[in-house]
């Protein structure tokens, strides 16, 4: 019974997710390369002074994306703080400076994040002129950094990698703001609630009072899902049944937040025009976030641990209407993207789940990973294993006819290193310094155990890795934990993007008539094989260490 | 102005215009169209309340609250819900989850407590007791019970309103809920409809 509901909700997100990775994988090709500029965009430019059709070198390319996201953290930082002046927001006070730098940190860096609870904290002018456009602009300085770096891949002899502006802006205006618009109504129509009706209070049938939060939610909820973004409009976040109604609505945000990644998979085929390369690259994401939900379902439905075992089902923390089911599809698309949203709380799912959870996240988030940061990301470890399929088969190492120099593969080396040194090294130094680590030991963790490590743990990789999940029990707002995990979000973004950049203009540069290299038989299984061992054996040995004392040490109890 | 200084700041001010321009796209001109469009369906998008047989509002289809008296003991007229852990239970201005690790003693005392008193207040066996029926949900504001932890109140409710079984087992069918589209999710029983439903008997 519980196999058969597993399987038949895989199997319809696959479908859907077949369905939609043409059409949609082909139209955002067009995006990138259709030569008109809309009416809407050209007036933008205008005013903005842009120059739509001068093209910029990787170094431009990654000034104006640093600076583009540094004036949407101040603004953001600037809207939290100035609460009170706002019209809509429902008497909340300022934000703390502290806990206002680590949202907008998570925010513009796309991990969404979430230190506080929606309910007392953001009133409606910060949720939607803040939090909500950093969800779509966020979302779209990853894709348009992707396409960057495809663009590096595919040019001959270029010095330029494409127009940041006009990639953002037609991302956000083409791409997220019709899909949204498209999947608002669905929302809607399904019980999200979408009014700026405040709190009103009810009379329950047995004479008590409830409150009953309003909102334009809808909105939100949909570029949350479709931009990877996570960060919910209630502090349950997709577990909220205003937020997330229905099983269906569970099954359909799940789709949402992957929809986009796959597609762009097609995007690069198209672009790069090698479908055969996109194939493969489609297998190794499929592989691993199936892999990660069969592992995941798998621990659930056995109700590891001593709660879920008194409780007969590990149920706390999950929704009647999702089960553990719908509860574990859609964290395993959570953890595999940077979506960072949840509909059950991770901190109850047992030992042997919650590590599954942490290893599918420091797998890179590549299955199917962020809006375009899933694509960069994954472009890289291809980078990686081509370059050690070379040295196997002692072959000059090329991709997509580029050669690969020991310059790209210093770039990608780096690129995989940022994760692990920052959430490590972060984990670390909260640990090392005696007043921070009583601190987090006695406030912060719900137990001083195996499980208050495996939340720090959770902490540090989801900042690092950009995902902004959290194992809620653990209280990050304190100025320490918002401070560090605010900074490692920022350097886990664009260190990672400073890099790809590079990368980009690196492998654009290179003129493709004077290399006469073959490429590697990168459609074969062979590759994905090797692929998918690769992003593995990166990820598990270096994180191994610390699981042990986490939730290992508590699944093993 | 240097030309220097002037190709500093060209970015500076092209990003803080488009953001501007986007904050007003996308932070207010789309969610003011989306709230307009919803009106298509007032009542999803007003919270989906629910209204009782004198017109009043009672709460909302897509949120649990509790049957409990104002000491917190549960009411025997009334299907109960699961263990909350948003406030004080069921406060929809503070959603959220137990949060409890999988391992806590804190939480397997809970866990043993609730069964103990579930199966007290149903009269029936502790090993009957289902699992949501003593574990709090992610939101605090699940407004569904499984069909185990229904079945399992029913005489109870049946015996406390003088009522036949039959007629309140007959109510619970009804207000079953199978899973979506027949596969998707679980079948499950919304706790303030059928309690609504009660009382208009």
């Amino acid at each position: 019974m519980e196999l058969f509901a597993a399987v038949t909700a895989l199997f319809t997100l696959v479908v859907a997710v077949a369905v939609t990775y043409r059409p949609l994988g082909d139209y955002m090709a067009w995006v990138f390369t259709n030569p008109r500029h809309g009416k809407v965009e050209s007036l933008i430019y205008r005013v903005c002074g842009v120059k739509p059709d001068k093209e910029q070198t990787w170094k431009g390319y990654l000034v104006v994306v640093l600076v583009f996201s540094a004036v949407g953290f101040l603004m953001l930082y600037g809207l939290q703080r100035l609460q009170p002046m706002l019209p809509y927001s429902l008497g909340l006070g300022p934000i703390s400076p502290d806990l206002a730098f680590n949202t907008a940190a998570s925010y513009v860096g796309n991990t969404n994040w979430q230190a506080y609870s929606p309910e007392h904290t953001t009133g409606y002018a910060v949720q939607m002129a803040g939090l909500a456009v950093q969800s779509y602009v966020s979302a779209a300085v990853g894709f348009a950094v992707a396409i960057a770096l495809v663009r590096g891949l595919t040019r001959s002899a270029s010095t330029t990698v494409g127009n940041f502006w006009v990639d953002m802006l037609r991302i956000n205006l083409r791409i997220l703001l019709p899909l949204s618009a498209l999947a608002t109504v669905v929302l809607i129509a399904a019980g999200v609630v979408q009014n700026f009706d405040g709190f009103t209070t009810v009379e329950t049938l047995t004479g008590g009072t409830q409150i009953i939060p309003g909102g334009p939610v809808a909105s939100q909820e949909a570029i949350k899902m479709l931009g990877t973004n996570g960060g919910g409009f209630y502090n349950a976040n997709s577990a909220h049944p205003f937020e997330n109604p229905s099983a269906w609505v569970n099954l359909f945000q799940t789709y949402m937040l992957i929809v986009i990644p796959f597609a762009s998979i097609r995007t690069f085929g198209r672009l790069a025009n090698d479908f055969r390369l996109a194939r493969s690259l489609l297998a190794t994401m499929a592989i691993l976030l199936v892999v990660a939900y069969g592992t995941l379902t798998w621990f659930e439905l056995s109700g590891g641990g001593l709660a879920p075992q008194a409780a007969g089902a590990a149920m706390e923390g999950k929704e009647v209407r999702f089960g553990i089911i719908g509860s574990t599809l859609f964290t395993a698309a959570t953890t595999g993207t940077t979506g960072g949203a949840t509909n059950s709380m991770l901190g109850s799912y047992t030992p042997l789940g919650q590590m599954v959870a942490i290893l599918h996240m420091v797998l890179g988030e590549v299955s199917p990973g962020g809006v375009g940061s899933g694509l960069y990301t994954l472009l890289v470890l291809v980078v990686i294993a081509v370059f050690i399929a070379g040295l196997l088969v002692g072959r000059t190492p090329a991709l997509l006819g580029k050669r690969i120099t020991a310059r790209e593969m210093k770039l990608a080396a780096l690129v995989i290193l940022v994760m692990p040194m920052l959430a490590l090294g972060g984990m670390a130094l909260s640990m090392a310094i005696p007043g921070v680590r009583a601190e987090i030991v006695a406030n912060s963790m719900t137990d001083p155990d195996s499980q208050g490590m495996t939340e720090l743990i959770y902490a540090f990789v989801s900042a690092a890795i950009n995902n902004g999940s959290a194992m809620a029990g653990f209280a990050a707002d304190t100025p320490w934990l918002n401070t560090i995990l605010g900074v490692i979000i920022l350097l886990g973004r664009f260190l990672v993007i400073a890099l790809v950049l590079a990368m980009a203009g690196s492998f654009a540069r290179q003129d493709r008539s004077t290399v006469m290299v073959a490429d590697l038989p990168l459609h074969r299984p062979q590759f994905v094989v090797l692929l998918v061992g690769l992003i593995v054996f990166i990820a598990v040995p270096t994180f191994f260490p610390v699981l042990t004392v986490g939730p290992l040490a508590g699944g093993l109890r | 102005m240097s030309a220097t200084v002037k190709r500093i700041l060209k970015p500076w001010w092209t990003g803080l215009s488009i953001m501007v321009i986007l904050t007003v796209l996308l932070g207010i001109v789309y969610p003011v169209v989306m709230t307009g469009l919803s009106l298509v369906f007032p009542s999803q998008s007003h919270d989906s309340v629910i209204i009782n047989e004198q017109g009043v509002v009672v709460g909302s289809a897509l949120l649990g609250q509790s049957f409990s008296d104002a000491e917190g003991n549960p009411l025997p007229q009334y299907f109960q819900p699961r263990p909350s852990a948003a406030g004080q239970g069921y406060d929809g201005s503070a959603s959220a989850g137990s949060n409890l690790g999988p391992n806590s003693p804190e939480l397997v005392q809970l866990i043993e407590e609730r069964r103990a008193q579930v199966a007290e207040f149903n009269h029936v066996a502790l090993d009957a007791v289902p699992a949501d029926a003593v574990t709090a949900s992610g939101s605090g504001l699940d407004p569904d019970i499984s069909v185990a932890y229904a079945s399992i109140q029913v005489e109870r409710v049946a015996q406390t309103r003088r009522l036949a079984v039959d007629v309140v087992s007959a109510l619970v069918a009804e207000h079953t809920e199978g899973p979506d589209l027949g596969y998707i999710g679980y079948a499950r029983i919304n706790v303030l409809e059928l309690n609504l439903a009660l009382d208009e008997l």
